[in-house]
């Protein structure tokens, strides 16, 4: 534990969309601090404009995403304690968004997607309402475990290196929400062959954005994989498609579900 | 100044917050038809709504077919002893269950019961177990519902947007709001023919406190400014169990749902202390043994509630007087003791996101030992007064609902009523803001001049040479708040935080920022400063005049509630002359009174 007088660096990256630079602020280190506490001391102190998000200060909404000594991480939930002794700790924006500000980082990307995704669509309801299994609605649940915080969407290699893949491509946080939908009990809409024109296929499965994911979502095994299963049966497999019409669960194709 | 450009967007409707009541009433206002805007301050789905864990309240009888809303209604009014509006109460109980399917309708996933249905965890205050629930991550559930409603409806939604006033007309009308974009520091104006203020809390002026940045009571302080009525603003919630340690996340909260799950509170005797803090209205539905209380979570007909669910007001002081008393935990807090009482795999089902928050946070493993915990600033019940029935402020115009609406809960919160407050509020709002704004005639306008001096005043901290520094100002205001308007208040206490409110309400309208527009928190602070210092002085005028102890409101000099002050709402308003460095006055009004047939439901002894 740090002693009164212990110092840390602090090596925050300052700058705006024509370019930045790292600024060193060396601050007194506190005992159970996180970063963004530390953060939040040098706005007070030396920085006053100093741009950051934040919320919760709980790991509960997903503002605060940044990359602390190259790892992308929430701000709110990295102690100072679990960094290396000793050394200066970066803090720098997303790199797969564009900067605004210092560590905010332009996230509209992931809210244009989350526009093309068509609602949930209840079947008819019965008499006296529906029912749910709690098995059934906890693989769902996973997924709506995610805060978006985007780090999923930042680590993934097939936007964070290829800029032109934006446009044709959800990513990882938006794969899941296919997949939420997709095993929704209650849920009409086909999303298969959606989560394919927006690139499901192009995920090759490196399983980054499982490693960052703050809410330890199971993306690959649990979502990407199972979809991409399904894409396949959407495509090469009538059979597979009709038995489970058959089993009580239509599903609309993804013309239908545009159309409303 | 010379006047800056700015885009002006005309709307039917805009609704000023995103979270769940912003939300709730936007989605109403849209399937209307009509063009609607929702406003936030920081990206869509990060509202304070997605913090919320433990549950939202609706007597669904899923798993108590004893439950109604009669039992809700009863139990809502007695936790906010009495001082709520009725029939806010009673529309809330009645249509809270509709408004918790409505959202499985729209993708929500809750929790489920053996059979099917969406299951229901106990909380403090309420007879039986009502919260409808998604682990501890209900509030996440909630927005994320909501949000994706909105889009796929195609609504405009500017995020990261500060609205700093609202715009009046000649009538005195609202007729829109001004504010700045923060990633640009542009200035934005909206005209609209009605405004929905869903601004959230307040939390943020004192030192201790679950809320987030964005609660400043920016809807609170524009709803006064702009000649509305707010009511009970003496009434703030300290939540009981907030992290006391480590320092940095002092005031981060513990759900409710640990007591409702099976943990209790513990002095450092290991005594279950609240057994001895039992107050004669609870008295009679309580627990009188540990055996008893232990007996009850399995069986609510035969057993009475463990005092550790009483309501939360009653929690807060007896944790308080433990500390007082020389019984408390090493940090100043007391214990709160799941992991002897409940198996490791029940608790980190039940309660995921608070295993994780103490574990990643303090190092704690709330399944081996016990948590410390101490009251954390958490809910403003006071706020806009409204129409029980339309969310109507007393100005035309201007509606309300969440948190920033006064009345529904009175004194004192009962946990889970916030976020089926939300929905069934939320949903009505919006409702007569549509209807308002359909009836409305004439074009709708933005006054150049209110404009021009709204912008003027918030940007003259750029100018400025000398003055304070905002998180300076920020930090003695929460400390002034904090040791002087805190959980327990007295007279001469309250009397020294409005000279220095006074003074910080000078100082503030002279801060100095530095740095440039885009994206600025220091300047985002200063614009910050006058909603804060305006709802601290009305807290604390609210706090003086009540000269009694009632729910979230206690006086050391009053310490028993006085009946006659039971049957006033402390109304506070500026007239004549508007606006932050005006006064406020405040006066008492009687409350709405309750009709024979709801009244009974006291009587019976129940
Ligand atoms: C940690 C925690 C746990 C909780 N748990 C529960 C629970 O289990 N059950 C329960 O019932 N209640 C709970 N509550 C209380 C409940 O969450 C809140 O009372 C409720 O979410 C408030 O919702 P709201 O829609 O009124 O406002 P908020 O969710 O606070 O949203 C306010 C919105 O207004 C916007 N806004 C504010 N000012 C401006 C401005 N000037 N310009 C533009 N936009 C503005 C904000 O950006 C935000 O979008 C909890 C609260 C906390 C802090
Ligand atoms: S697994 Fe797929 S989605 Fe995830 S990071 Fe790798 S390529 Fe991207
Ligand atoms: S899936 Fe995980 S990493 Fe991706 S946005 Fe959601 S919470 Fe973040
Ligand atoms: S501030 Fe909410 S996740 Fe970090």
């Amino acid at each position: 534990m740090a002693d009164a007088e212990d110092k840390v660096t602090m090596r925050v990256w300052r700058g705006d969309e024509n370019g930045g630079e790292f600024t060193d602020y060396v601050m007194p280190a506190v005992e159970g601090e996180v970063v963004l506490d530390v953060v939040h001391r040098i706005q007070a102190s030396e920085a006053p404009d100093l741009a950051c998000r934040w919320n919760c200060k709980a790991g509960k909404c997903g503002s605060c995403s940044a990359e602390i000594n190259g790892l992308p991480r929430l701000m709110c939930m990295t102690r100072m304690d679990t960094l290396p002794e000793g050394q200066p700790v970066t803090v720098a924006p997303m790199k797969t968004f564009p900067v605004i500000r210092d560590l905010v980082t332009d996230v509209s990307f992931n809210y244009e997607v989350a526009r093309t995704i068509p609602a949930f669509e209840p079947g008819p309801e019965p008499e006296g309402g529906y029912r749910m299994m709690q098995v059934d609605v906890e693989r769902g649940q996973e997924f709506r475990k995610c805060i978006e915080c985007f780090m999923c969407q930042n680590v993934c290699h097939v936007i964070r290196d290829h800029e032109d893949n934006k446009p044709k491509y959800a990513g990882p946080r938006f794969f899941i929400r296919f997949a939420e939908l997709e095993m929704h009990p209650l849920d009409v809409n086909d999303r298969r062959e959606l989560a394919h024109d927006k690139g499901l296929g192009m995920c090759n499965i490196t399983k980054c954005c499982t490693e960052v994911c703050p809410e330890h979502i199971k993306i690959t095994d649990n979502g990407i994989i199972p979809m991409k299963e399904r894409v396949v049966d959407a495509r090469y497999d009538p059979v597979a498609w009709l038995g489970r019409k058959l089993t009580g669960r239509r599903k609309k194709t993804a013309e239908e579900a545009a159309a409303g | 100044m010379a006047q800056p450009d700015y885009q002006v967007h005309d709307y039917d409707v805009i609704v000023i917050g995103a979270g769940g009541a912003g939300l709730r009433a936007t989605i109403e206002a849209k399937e209307r038809g009509l063009r609607t805007a929702v406003i936030c301050k920081s990206l869509l789905g990060k509202a304070h709504t997605v913090m919320a864990e433990g549950g939202m309240a609706a007597a669904m009888a899923n798993v108590w077919k004893e439950d109604n809303w009669q039992v809700h209604f009863r139990d809502t009014m007695r936790g906010g002893k009495m001082l709520n509006n009725w029939r806010m109460a009673q529309i809330h109980a009645l249509e809270a269950p509709d408004r918790v399917y409505e959202l499985e309708r729209w993708g929500a996933l809750f929790d489920r019961t053996d059979d099917g249905r969406i299951s229901q965890r106990d909380f403090g205050g309420h007879r039986y177990a009502r919260l409808a629930h998604v682990g501890d991550r209900t509030g996440l559930e909630l927005i994320r519902t909501l949000q994706q409603k909105v889009v796929s409806m195609g609504t405009d939604v500017f995020m990261e947007c500060k609205i700093l006033r609202l715009l009046t007309d000649a009538d005195g009308r609202v007729s829109g709001a001004v504010g700045y974009m923060r990633p640009t520091g542009e200035v934005v104006v909206f005209t609209a023919k009605a405004v929905v203020l869903a601004t959230g809390s307040i939390g943020k002026s004192w030192k201790y406190t679950s809320n987030s940045w964005e609660s400043v009571g920016d809807g609170h302080a524009m709803a006064l400014w702009a000649g509305a009525d707010v009511i009970d603003m003496e009434c703030v919630q300290f939540h009981p169990t907030g992290m006391v340690w480590p320092l940095s996340v002092r005031g981060i909260l513990v759900t409710e749902g640990v007591r409702g799950d099976g943990g209790v509170l513990r002095n450092s005797e290991g005594t279950r202390f609240m057994f001895n803090y039992v107050a004669d209205m609870f008295r009679s539905e309580t627990a009188e043994t540990e055996e008893e209380a232990d007996a009850w979570y399995d069986d609510h007909i035969n057993n009475r509630r463990t005092p550790d669910l009483l309501p939360r007001d009653e929690v807060a002081r007896a944790i308080n007087s433990e500390v007082k008393a020389g019984r408390g935990s090493p940090h100043g807090g007391v214990f709160l003791d799941i992991a002897t009482r409940r198996s490791a795999e029940y608790i980190r089902r039940r309660l995921p996101s608070m295993y994780h928050q103490f574990m990643e946070l303090a190092g704690v493993d709330i399944t081996a030992e016990a948590m410390e915990v101490g009251p954390t600033c958490h809910y403003m019940m006071g706020g806009v007064r409204v129409d029980a029935e339309t969310q109507a402020a007393t100005v035309p115009g201007l509606f309300a609902a969440g948190e920033v609406a006064g009345g529904m809960h009175g004194s004192n919160r009962l946990g889970g009523n916030s976020l089926s407050d939300l929905i069934v509020f939320g949903r009505r709002a919006g409702l007569g803001a549509a209807d308002f704004a359909e009836g409305r005639r004439g074009d709708v306008g933005a006054d150049q001049a209110q404009v021009a001096s709204v912008v003027d005043e918030a940007f003259a901290p750029f100018g400025r040479e000398g003055g304070h520094n905002p998180y300076d100002l920020h930090h003695e205001l929460q400390e002034t708040m904090q040791s002087l308007v805190g959980i327990i208040r007295k007279g001469p206490e309250l009397e020294e935080a409005l000279t220095k409110l006074e003074d910080l309400k000078q100082q503030a309208a002279k801060v100095h920022v530095s740095g440039g527009r885009q994206y600025n928190p220091g300047w985002n602070l200063a614009t910050d400063l006058p909603s804060m210092i305006t709802t601290s002085i009305a807290v604390t005028q609210g706090a003086l005049n009540r000269t009694e102890s009632r729910g979230g409101h206690t006086r050391e000099d009053f310490p028993g509630p006085d009946p006659e002050m039971g049957k006033v709402n402390f109304v506070q308003r500026q007239r004549g002359e508007h606006g932050y460095l005006a006064p406020i006055s405040i006066a008492p009004e009687p409350l709405p009174e309750m009709p024979a047939e709801l009244r009974q439901l006291f009587e019976e002894g129940n």
